[in-house]
């Protein structure tokens, strides 16, 4: 039943490895601001300061490991669940260099100080170009191996890359509208002033986390969870409805990022609305998926893959449960500006992001290599436990100190001062960004262990590409 | 606030209704529980299929909830274009100000009556004024008024060195309208060896060791163009009489030095000047008057005045 044509997984392979060493590299830089938090004289230089090296870190996890997943991911999904090669291989080849030259040129601009001063779209201008021509290419690739395909339906995932690859086009183009001032120090000046400047932003600062974030790592869960569990996904019409609802309504919830500021009061509550209403799309995607594993539990005993995959999606639940709640103005009158946003950022990010890579890479590295294992199990294992406990350290730390500050700001005397500085909320939030600082070092704890167990897994074997799957007959 | 006008408000109400409306034709059109949980017979990839079971109901509950709360917060909040717009945040704001000067107003116009002298012996104003410092001025002045960073230009407000004089009217005043003590730049009055010998000069004022024997010199041009500001003997506009204190000019004679003492900075300080135009260095104490109100001014001029006789 297999023809001799094989799958063309030389730019998956390059992906798969480039997750795990971005992933190291961008989880460092983080350690290291985290660090420079509870020690303060760890900012030793200009291109060392937190105020550098942050961006670097949120770029270099973001795009540079969540996006080599995406791709590594995508390519593979795309192929294997098309029956046949990709389309324009010599193309994937250049969004694989393309990808890797833009994320070495953030590497060195921004610690030399150059930025567009725009959240998650950092990145000068000549930069912003060269991403829209490797994304471009992206979406030929992509969309070009679904057109061939050799299976009348689509698979389920490749809708959620789809999507992913359609709308982050839209917001990094829209949103990085910008007039360049001068070559040598690489200034441009956005296309948009003031409030609708932060508006526009932000509809791209959250449709990162919507699309970037959330629609391209599904795409990974509809297919690496049932591959894993080697079950059936549980609800066709569920992954119709939600993916619809969710690709619809989060491109309205941007405004909540700018609860009470210069922006328009109808436009505030309308983003929190529609943030609300998201909570039930965002779900129906970590129902789908662990109710996939209905009939297939107890093979969390024994496969740490899926304990990954499984846990990505509980902690994708809560995430999702917890932005909608923040959303609410009330709720983000105490939540705005505190560390409780940035734990709830990463029990998304690591809990959700990387967790659902990591097992995904799991799977897919011995494939490529014409194996059926890691070199071993149980350090997946062990990875899984140590990732784990990392990730409820930082988030844990980050509601307590991001709540308590919130409370602290917000607390008036009998006079109408405020009780507290700000200062004093700082030093109470020792304690805390000292309890992250190790949970976010565990993480990388995790990561090195991957790191050394792809070493050798791939060790003396040779890149595999297998031969091409012939489509079932339908029979429906 | 600029308010949405005709078109742009029915294109917003028009928007919005559709979104809402989307997601209830998405639920009305899934109202029945269809899906008869059998597989739905295609395969890709050797194993990958799918049940056809219905949607959970408690999901649907979730969705409908979320919906029917978003079309009555827009019923009641603003959010539907112009509608409701009148109870905006700027609304919510402006309500809380007037409740919380209502509630604070006479207290504060209480203190405002209260005699400096008398108010900064007054333990409770103190604690007031020991939080509004913390709030607005700990920023530059250091959570203890010692003067934050130091060599940074924010004056030290516990050490009895006034630049501007330190009776409890003067500190008033310095905070309700703030400072900008200007000083002339030098750079194309003096060659840089004057400046040079006059910042040797300066520097032995307050017994630092010069770099030149060269003082006497120093001391020369010291008497023909910084004198008129900082006293023929150095020691400070404030020592020539209250009509000079307004010049800000610092005493050179104590070892209280606003942006250090070395030599370097000196020289830069009688080179580039301070507040003079482009080219100088600039430093301002804010005016607080029209921010903070003028009880709040005048409870925050006893704590610092406190600060000082401590």
């Amino acid at each position: 039943m297999q023809s001799q044509a094989t799958y063309d997984y030389k730019v998956v392979r390059q992906f798969a490895i480039m997750t795990v060493v971005w992933g190291i590299v961008g989880m460092l830089v983080g350690v290291i601001v985290a660090a420079q938090l509870v020690w303060p004289e760890l900012n030793v230089h200009e291109y060392l300061h937190f105020g550098r090296l942050r961006p670097l870190h949120t770029n270099a996890v973001i795009f540079a490991f969540g996006g080599s997943a995406l791709f590594a991911t995508s390519f593979y999904v795309v192929q294997r669940t098309c029956h046949t090669r990709l389309f324009a291989p010599g193309l994937a080849a250049f969004v694989f260099w393309g990808w890797q030259l833009i994320i070495v040129a953030a590497a060195v601009t921004l610690p030399l100080g150059f930025t567009t001063g725009k959240e998650y779209a950092e990145l000068e201008w000549p930069i912003d170009i060269a991403i829209a021509v490797v994304w471009v290419a992206y979406a030929i690739v992509f969309f070009g191996t679904l057109a061939i395909r050799k299976v009348s339906h689509i698979y389920v995932a490749n809708w959620f890359y789809g999507a992913f690859i359609i709308a982050v086009a839209l917001l990094h183009i829209v949103n990085s509208a910008e007039v360049p001032v001068s070559f040598t120090t690489l200034k441009s000046y956005s296309a948009y002033a003031g409030t609708q400047d932060a508006m526009v932003q932000w509809w791209y600062g959250h449709n990162a986390v919507g699309f970037f974030l959330t629609a391209g790592f599904l795409g990974m869960m509809y297919y690496f969870v049932p591959k894993q569990a080697n079950r059936p996904v549980y609800s066709y019409r569920l992954s119709v409805v939600h993916f619809w609802a969710l690709i619809f309504t989060y491109m309205w919830a941007g405004p909540h990022h700018l609860h009470y500021t210069a922006l328009p009061s109808w436009t505030q509550s309308v983003g929190m609305l529609f943030s609300l209403i998201l909570l039930a799309p965002s779900w129906g995607g970590m129902i789908n998926g662990i109710m996939t594993l209905s009939g297939a539990w107890h093979k969390l005993r024994t496969d740490p893959i899926l304990k990954f995959l499984v846990t990505s999606l509980s902690f994708y639940g809560m995430s999702t449960f917890e932005g909608p709640m923040m959303s609410v103005k009330t709720v983000n009158s105490l939540s705005h500006y505190t560390d409780w946003t940035v734990g709830h950022v990463h029990s998304g990010a690591l809990g959700w992001v990387a967790l659902v890579s990591i097992g995904a890479i799991y799977f897919l590295l011995p494939r490529l290599y014409g194996k059926t294992e890691m070199y071993s199990v149980k350090l997946i294992n062990t990875h899984f436990w140590i990732a784990t406990i990392g990730i409820v350290l930082y988030v844990a730390s980050m509601w307590i100190a991001g709540v308590m500050q919130g409370l602290y700001w917000r607390a008036f005397d009998v006079d109408g001062t405020l009780t507290y500085t700000f200062v004093e909320g700082v030093k109470k939030s020792y304690p805390f960004w000292t309890i992250r600082l190790v949970g976010g070092a565990l993480f990388l704890v995790g990561m090195l262990i991957m790191f050394y167990n792809m070493l050798k897994t791939i060790a003396g074997q040779r890149a595999y590409d297998a031969p091409i799957v012939v489509p079932a007959a339908a029979h429906a | 606030m600029a308010d949405l006008s005709g078109f742009w408000n029915v294109y917003v109400m028009g928007l919005i209704a559709f979104g809402l409306l989307f997601c209830l034709v998405v639920l009305v059109t899934n109202l029945k529980a269809s899906g008869d949980g059998k597989l739905q017979g295609h395969v890709w990839d050797e194993t990958l299929q799918e049940y056809n079971n219905p949607l959970p109901q408690w999901w649907m509950y979730l969705f409908w909830f979320t919906v029917i709360f978003a079309v009555g917060y827009l019923a009641i909040f603003p959010g539907f274009g112009t509608f409701n717009q009148q109870r905006g945040a700027f609304r919510e704001y402006t309500d809380e100000i007037a409740k919380a000067n209502a509630k604070y107003e006479p207290l504060f116009q209480k203190y405002q009556e209260t005699d400096l002298l008398t108010l900064a012996s007054d333990a409770n104003a103190n604690a007031t004024g020991k939080r509004l410092f913390g709030t607005y001025c700990a920023q530059c002045h250091g959570s203890l008024g010692e003067g934050g960073a130091p060599n940074a230009g924010f004056p030290n407000l516990t050490d009895n060195d006034w630049l501007y004089g330190g009776d409890p009217a003067t500190i008033k005043a310095s905070i309700a309208a703030g400072r900008r003590g200007s000083m002339t730049p030098f750079g194309q009055v003096l060659n840089s060896e004057q400046i040079e010998d006059v910042a040797d000069y300066v520097r032995s004022l307050s017994n630092l060791t010069p770099a030149s024997d060269r003082t006497d010199k120093g001391q020369a041009v010291f008497a023909a163009q910084c004198a008129v500001c900082h006293g023929p003997d150095g020691r400070g506009a404030a020592s020539m009489g209250a009509s000079f204190a307004a010049l800000g000019a610092p005493n050179l004679t104590d070892t209280v030095w606003l942006y250090g003492s070395d030599r370097e900075t000196i020289i830069k300080g009688i080179t580039q000047g301070r507040n003079a135009g482009p080219g100088s260095l600039t430093n301002e104490m804010p005016a607080w008057q029209d921010f903070l109100g003028e009880g709040k001014v005048h409870v925050l001029a006893a704590y610092v005045y406190s600060l000082s006789k401590k």
